[in-house]
């Protein structure tokens, strides 16, 4: 393929993102969600689907579903319908998924993943939002000549959230999955985390010439583990459809394969191909009929959104709209910046901790940061020891990491690792005594009048002191020991 | 070699044919034990054969579990704590229905030997009010079928002339209180599978209003039919029965927060007033002219008593079986679709993989009949022809739901009409399937419309027992047993103080 051929086609996109709320138990029955249970513990007759078992509706999951499309801008309907898609999978129990289908949860949101150069926003709309089960698990590597099958996950809650193909990239698709994935962990409803399976994501692309508006036709690509995976199969997928196209090829609409491996889609296997599902209402379930009311109080009970945060980051704590961005990434880091920024009045000091000492700590410990063990009170504490000049801001350095190491508040650390500021004129004295001493070179340049060297030899002297020397009382201190 | 158990005093053997009231008022005042009471219902098995190859009524009885249950209840009386409405009754309970401890096969190869690990609501009320469930009862598989010859353990036969058939599904169920085995029984309905049989058998079969009865442990056939329902020789013993199962639950989403009423009460009510509506297309020219006499005579009875007869229309009746022939195969293949030789019940390996044992196991495990609807039932659904099918058919059954709601808006208050269009025909006499979905002709509307329907014996017809149906709007179960009482006592010749004979 050329160039100049790849560049007259145009990549349109549309994704479906599974997401599983956060719920304690199941959609249809009171077994426990949780993730990592031992196989088939967290299983009754229903979620076993055995003979007579009936579903009953999670009130829990219609509040973070209603939450779910709510954030994402979309028109809850006052009666939704579940349906049933029929279809054989030893790890689907009932032969058949609850699903809704032609009257889903909620329709027409959108989602602005940023602006052209002119400043206009670019929207990607949201088709539906749905509610639905999950399917059990096969398992392949167990059992030599077997498959061991693990129910723990059937009938887990999930939102289907159907993009409109508004996508124009894969930049596009990787925006607006990073954008949605804020915005789901902001409002509460879901933990989002690929590697867990509580997001999972499938999309639809096609190719067509630049300029036209005729859809081409479309492929779904499937299996893929994480964003980035997501933006080079679209990009893969996209250059097959375009040389396909160019050498007076037809697409098929067929479902593919993402091989992060080898960095190329193949066609799935039939039995992973498209079924007559044989969707029909789901006799065992009244529709669901939510009170408008309850759906406004829903609304007003979601947390702030992080472009609202971002907004209001920006005017509260006088900080630029790039830092505002960085923070607003994870709702938890912004949370915790806000803490630290209200506790210790320091906005400024609090950004410049939060994004570099905090986020680099939180980073390495692996940990999320609620369960940091620096709290925002701590950090703020240590920001006041800096500012009041309790501690040097080398000195606070090592103070954090060891409340990181122990969880113990900023005061007890400074006080049990000597770590305060010392101004005592005796001790400031032996420590530049013993530098002039330890650099004669240095030293003699100095007396000669070499007065640049100052800063090198208050330094070197911090670094005897380990961080406690006052630099100011140095400063004064060391032109006087030095002609002594 | 186990010594054959012990016969049941003849005073508990006579007790099992006195009415409900009887048997539990003697079980409270220890004048009998529910022990007795219970082999006085083996016995009575035994000696008609209804565990054989004779009548085939039960798919397993458990006497050892029933008698230890009977013991517990003896016990509880004895500490003077409520022992419920049931006391010390013995039951039986159609196979369809989730028994922890027993069978529970839905009269198919494919659950041959499961054993359910929890129990349906409806069982558990049963318990709960002192009943004691003697064994799970023949059907049709699946409950497919006006027979119960389609059950995968060989047809069941009617008590009252063992060449014909019991009725279906719940045949079993209708037999073993035809019998004179049990005095209460659960059935199931989908399309009449609970009145058909009680008509062919001479007994008492409601349905009640969709919702009024919890599902959860009823094995789906057509889920937005399906309702449990109870077999019983009197009025009154039917009304004290489902209003011991009657009752919102909340592991059924189906199930209706509607206050259930003392339906006993119902008894002494009379028939001033009634309006009795005879809906004019359930009593087509060609009709059989026993059924057709049977049902003037109590008509004729209504009027005696002092109820209003009003000749009333339900327009929609012809698409009844069609529609029913669509809707419920449509959920019932969907409903079976768990049966895959995955989880649990027959599995039959095969040399072609995961594909070539569901299709082996359901092969073998499936009967004809159920087959023939899972096949429909997938076809009516599938991408094409679900607008043409499954739609239209749920356009026309709203139809047929309004109906009833109309007629009964127009100041009527119960229906009455024939049960079914014959009486009980004799085993393997009816082979074409259609000939055979037409028994329920007259049942099935009640279903697709939801309301709450009975038959109660109205007389016979060349020594074979004829049923005749009242329906009633949606639970109005109350207005549905007056009107039964009232004809139950004028049938037999008794009347209330006032009114006037006959
Ligand atoms: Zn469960």
């Amino acid at each position: 393929m050329s160039a100049a051929a790849s560049a007259d086609y145009e990549m349109v996109v549309g994704l479906e993102v599974h997401v599983q709320l956060k719920t304690r138990t199941k959609a249809f029955c009171g077994c426990s969600a949780d993730f990592g249970a031992p196989p088939n513990t967290n299983v009754c007759p229903v979620c076993l689907a055995l003979p007579g078992a009936l579903p009953v509706l999670n009130q829990h999951a219609v509040e973070l579903a209603v939450g779910a499309a709510l954030a994402l801008d979309c028109k809850v309907n006052a009666t939704s319908v579940f349906a049933r898609k029929n279809y054989f999978y030893p790890d689907l129990p009932k032969g058949y998924q609850i699903s809704q289908y032609d009257r889903p949860l909620a329709e027409k949101g959108w989602l602005t993943i940023g602006e052209l150069d002119d400043g206009t926003p670019v929207r990607v709309g949201i088709t539906r939002v749905h509610m639905e089960e999950d399917a059990g698990k096969s398992v392949h590597d167990r059992y030599a000549g077997a498959t061991a099958i693990d129910l723990n996950r059937a009938g887990v809650p999930l939102i289907e959230i159907v993009s409109e193909p508004d996508m124009r990239s894969a930049a596009d698709a990787g925006a607006y999955l990073r954008l949605l994935k804020q915005i789901l962990s902001y409002s509460g409803v879901s933990d989002v985390s690929m590697e867990a399976g509580s997001l999972r994501v499938d999309a639809n692309v096609s190719a067509r010439i630049r300029g036209t508006t005729e859809l081409g036709t479309k492929t779904e690509v499937k299996n893929m583990n994480s964003f980035s995976a997501v933006e080079r199969a679209l990009d893969a997928e996209f250059a097959r459809q375009v040389a396909l196209l160019e050498s007076g090829g037809t697409v098929t609409q067929q479902t593919m394969l993402w091989d992060g491996a080898k960095g190329e889609t193949r066609p799935a296997r039939s039995k992973e191909e498209s079924h007559d599902y044989r969707y029909f209402p789901e006799p065992d379930l009244p529709p669901l009929v939510l009170d408008m009311e309850w759906v406004a109080r829903v609304g007003r009970a979601i947390p702030e959104l992080p472009d609202a945060r971002r907004k209001r980051m920006i005017e509260d704590y006088e900080i630029s709209a790039a830092d505002a961005e960085l923070l607003t990434a994870s709702a938890g880091m912004s949370e915790y910046f806000e803490a630290v920024a209200r506790a210790s009045l320091d906005p400024k000091a609090a950004l410049n901790w939060v994004m570099g000492e905090v986020s680099a700590a939180v980073n390495a410990a692996g940990v999320p940061i609620d369960e940091f063990p620096v709290r925002p009170a701590d950090l703020a504490e240590l920001l006041r020891m800096v500012r009041e000049e309790v501690v040097s801001h080398t000195a606070a350095k090592r103070v954090f990491a060891r409340m990181v190491e122990t969880g113990k508040p900023a005061a007890q650390v400074a006080a049990e690792e000597g770590l305060q500021k010392v101004g005592d004129d005796a001790a400031l004295v032996g420590w530049i005594d013993e530098v002039l001493l330890e650099n004669p070179a240095e030293a003699a340049r100095y007396r000669s009048g070499e007065t640049k060297l100052q800063g090198v030899l208050v330094g070197l002297v911090m670094k005897k002191s380990k961080g406690r020397a006052d630099p100011r009382k140095v400063n004064q201190l060391l032109p006087e020991r030095a002609r002594a | 070699m186990k010594s054959p158990p012990p016969r049941a005093p003849a005073s508990a053997a006579k007790l099992l044919s006195r009415p409900l009231t009887e048997c539990v008022a003697s079980v409270r005042e220890g004048a009998a034990l529910p022990s007795d009471l219970v082999s006085a219902a083996f016995d009575r098995a035994d000696d008609i054969g209804a565990g054989g190859e004779s009548l085939n009524v039960f798919l397993a009885t458990d006497r050892d579990r029933a008698t230890g249950h009977a013991q517990e209840l003896t016990a509880l009386i004895g500490r003077a704590e409520a022992p419920g409405n049931l006391a010390g009754v013995p039951v039986a309970v159609k196979d369809n229905i989730a028994t922890l401890n027993m069978p529970t096969t839905c009269g198919s190869r494919i659950l041959e030997g499961y054993v359910s690990p929890f129990e349906a609501t409806v069982v558990r009320r049963l318990r709960a009010n002192g009943a004691v469930i003697i064994g799970k009862t023949n059907m049709d598989e699946f409950a497919m079928g006006s027979s119960t010859e389609n059950s995968a353990y060989g047809p069941t036969r009617n008590p009252v002339d063992i060449r014909r058939v019991p009725g279906g599904s719940s045949g079993g169920s209708a037999a073993a209180v035809a019998g004179g085995i049990v005095r209460l029984a659960l059935g199931s309905e989908t399309g009449g599978s609970v009145r058909q049989p009680a008509s062919f058998c001479g007994i008492v079969g409601v349905k009640p209003t969709y919702g009024r009865v919890s599902r959860y442990g009823l094995v789906a056939f057509g889920s937005s039919l399906d309702q449990v329902g109870v077999l019983a020789r009197t009025v009154e013993d039917a009304a004290i029965g489902l209003e011991v199962i009657a009752g919102c639950d909340q592991f059924d989403s189906t199930s209706a927060d509607v206050p259930v009423p003392r339906y006993e009460l119902e008894k002494n009510a009379g028939l001033k007033g009634l309006v009795i509506g005879k809906p004019r297309e359930y009593f087509p020219e060609g009709l059989n002219p026993r059924i057709a006499q049977e049902c003037e005579r109590a008509l004729e009875a209504y009027r005696e008593l002092g109820a209003k007869v009003r000749e009333v229309s339900l327009p929609n009746t012809a698409y009844s079986i069609p529609v029913y022939y669509i809707v419920a195969p449509a959920e019932a293949s969907s409903n079976l679709a768990r049966f895959d030789g995955v989880r649990y019940g027959l599995r039959v390996p095969s040399e072609r993989g995961l594909t070539g044992m569901y299709e082996a196991t359901r092969a073998r495990g499936f009967g004809p009949e159920v087959t023939r609807r899972i096949l429909l039932g997938t076809y009516v659904l599938s991408a094409g022809y679900y607008d043409a099918y499954y739609k239209k058919a749920q356009s026309v059954r709203a139809l047929i739901a309004q109906d009833f709601r109309d007629v009964f808006a127009s100041g009527v208050d119960v229906l009455f009409t024939p049960t079914t269009p014959t009486p009980a025909f004799e085993l393997g006499a009816v082979k074409d399937p259609y000939e055979m979905y037409l028994s329920d002709i007259f049942t099935a509307s009640a279903n697709l419309a939801g309301v709450p329907a009975m038959s109660i014996p109205i007389g016979g017809a060349r020594g074979l027992p004829v049923g005749g149906q009242i329906i009633a709007p949606h639970f109005a179960e109350s207005v549905m047993f007056r009107a039964a009482f009232g004809l139950e006592r004028a049938l037999a010749g008794e009347l209330l103080p006032g009114e006037k004979s006959a």
